[in-house]
């Protein structure tokens, strides 16, 4: 067997070697810098940019709350390998979060919640911890909970191919940024699908109790998924993938929760922002 | 024209400079190997800007590199480098040199392949993705995914049914 290679000793060894002088940081949140840095943000001529602020602001509130969700399957995923898939989507759910929030805050900054003068927080991570559970604009179906491995797997399947499909057209979208967030997602978003789709189908092939478990998830799932929008494209694929597991589209009636949340979403942010929340001023 | 050529000089020395950083997570690679690396150029102040696409949306090596880079440059007399994200196009690993694959392939792991081509709707894929994989330790084509996810948003995991080492695939993207 050949030498394993592994690298020469770099700065990267030590924790400390690469930092700048003065980069103390607000202590939380996803990263430490501008994730729009440098990219001309300036809304085109034509859109409004409320309207487009508010837009990115639910695509990237669905992203965050299902990372967030998706989060809490690190170290109880049924196998290693799933355990960190599934933390691979929340990543790139993140990403995409994160991205489009800045992009919602360098549109209309009037969005952003007010914090004391000289926080630290940057204007994604305002829109992130400092909003409440009313000012979210994701679909419900993001905020249910995991439910066992089957309904996570129903649910990514729903979600991945509605995202994909709309990031796909928005690719086309006259906004710079938007555009170019979308057609990183699209990437992305088939990797997510094509995870949940063949998870889906080794399911619906699997036990009964894996296919009884996952017409069950699917079910929870399926109520919720008009919230996601209009979708003739997406909707030919998910029948396709119920089709090839041999499973019939849930019988259940839209839940409509006419623009509200539901009450798991409070739950999610009371753990997501309680830490942030407590130190606005925190800086390491 | 003394100015323009000086400024030329500037750039590829700052290219030169900006080039030797490596990726955190595969220090195997440089930027420039990694294609993370799009551009070195002035602005109007005369000031050096490096430009990087990220490889995911949520790839937490981004502020790292930005930081070595600022490092390296700073140290280097570009004490007024600048570090700009250029989200489009999207990062490819078609922009991976052919010294990044070699030095993947040397490190234990798997070069991507060509990345897939994109036109209309992306197409549903219900079967584990054909790759022509390589053992990158025996050089074995007889390998198993297992799982298209790894140590890092940008590998695949599988292993070599003959020489039975796990090992990571870069996926094509």
């Amino acid at each position: 067997m050949p030498e394993i290679h592994t690298h020469e000793a770099d700065e990267h060894d030590s924790a400390y070697a690469g930092l700048l002088v003065n980069d103390a940081h607000w202590a939380f949140g996803t990263d430490f810098e501008d994730p729009l840095a440098g990219v001309d943000t300036t809304v085109p001529e034509g859109i409004d940019a409320h309207e487009l602020a508010t837009y990115c602001l639910r695509l990237g509130d669905d992203a965050l709350i299902l990372s967030q969700r998706l989060s809490e399957w690190c170290s109880r995923a049924p196998d290693l390998e799933e355990d960190i898939a599934l933390a691979n989507v929340a990543l790139d759910l993140l990403g995409q979060a994160r991205l489009l929030l800045a992009r919602a805050a360098a549109a209309d900054p009037s969005l952003v919640p007010a914090l004391p003068e000289g926080s630290p927080v940057p204007p994604e991570d305002a829109l992130a911890f400092f909003r409440d559970d009313r000012e979210f604009r994701n679909a419900c179906l993001v905020e249910l909970p995991n439910g066992d491995f089957a309904e996570t797997v129903g649910r990514i399947l729903v979600f991945a191919t509605y995202r994909l499909s709309l990031f796909q057209r928005l690719t086309s979208h006259p906004d710079a940024v938007l555009r170019a967030v979308a057609a990183k997602g699209v990437k992305e978003l088939t990797y997510h699908r094509d995870f949940a789709g063949r998870w889906f189908l080794t399911l619906a092939r699997g036990s009964d109790e894996s296919r009884r478990r996952l017409e069950a998830g699917l079910a929870r799932t399926w109520a919720y998924r008009h919230e996601l929008g209009e979708d003739d494209e997406a909707e030919l694929v998910l029948e396709q993938v119920l089709a090839t597991s041999g499973i019939a589209a849930p019988d259940v009636r839209p839940i409509s929760t006419g623009g509200r949340h539901t009450e798991h979403l409070s739950r999610l942010l009371a753990e997501m922002q309680v830490v942030a929340r407590q130190h606005p001023m925190g800086v390491w | 024209m003394v100015p323009a050529v000086l400024d030329q000089r500037r750039v590829e020395r700052a290219r030169a400079v900006a080039a030797t950083v490596t990726d955190p997570e595969l220090p195997m690679l440089t930027l420039h190997d990694l294609g993370v690396l799009r551009e070195v150029a002035l602005d109007e102040d005369g000031g050096v800007v490096v430009a990087i696409t990220p490889t995911y949306s949520g790839c937490p090596a981004m502020a790292t590199m930005r930081d070595d880079l600022l490092h390296r440059l700073q140290a280097a007399g570009f004490a007024e480098a600048r570090v700009r994200v250029a989200l489009e196009p999207a990062w490819t690993t078609d922009w991976i040199t052919p010294e990044g694959r070699a030095a993947l392939a040397e490190a234990g792991i798997s070069p991507p392949g060509p990345a897939p081509r994109r036109e209309g709707p992306v197409a549903l894929s219900l079967s584990p993705t054909r790759r022509a994989v390589r053992c990158p330790r025996c050089g074995a084509d007889d390998v198993a995914l297992t799982s298209e996810f790894g140590s890092t948003a940008c590998k695949a995991m599988y292993r070599c049914r003959d020489c039975l080492e796990p090992f990571d695939h870069l996926k094509e993207i």
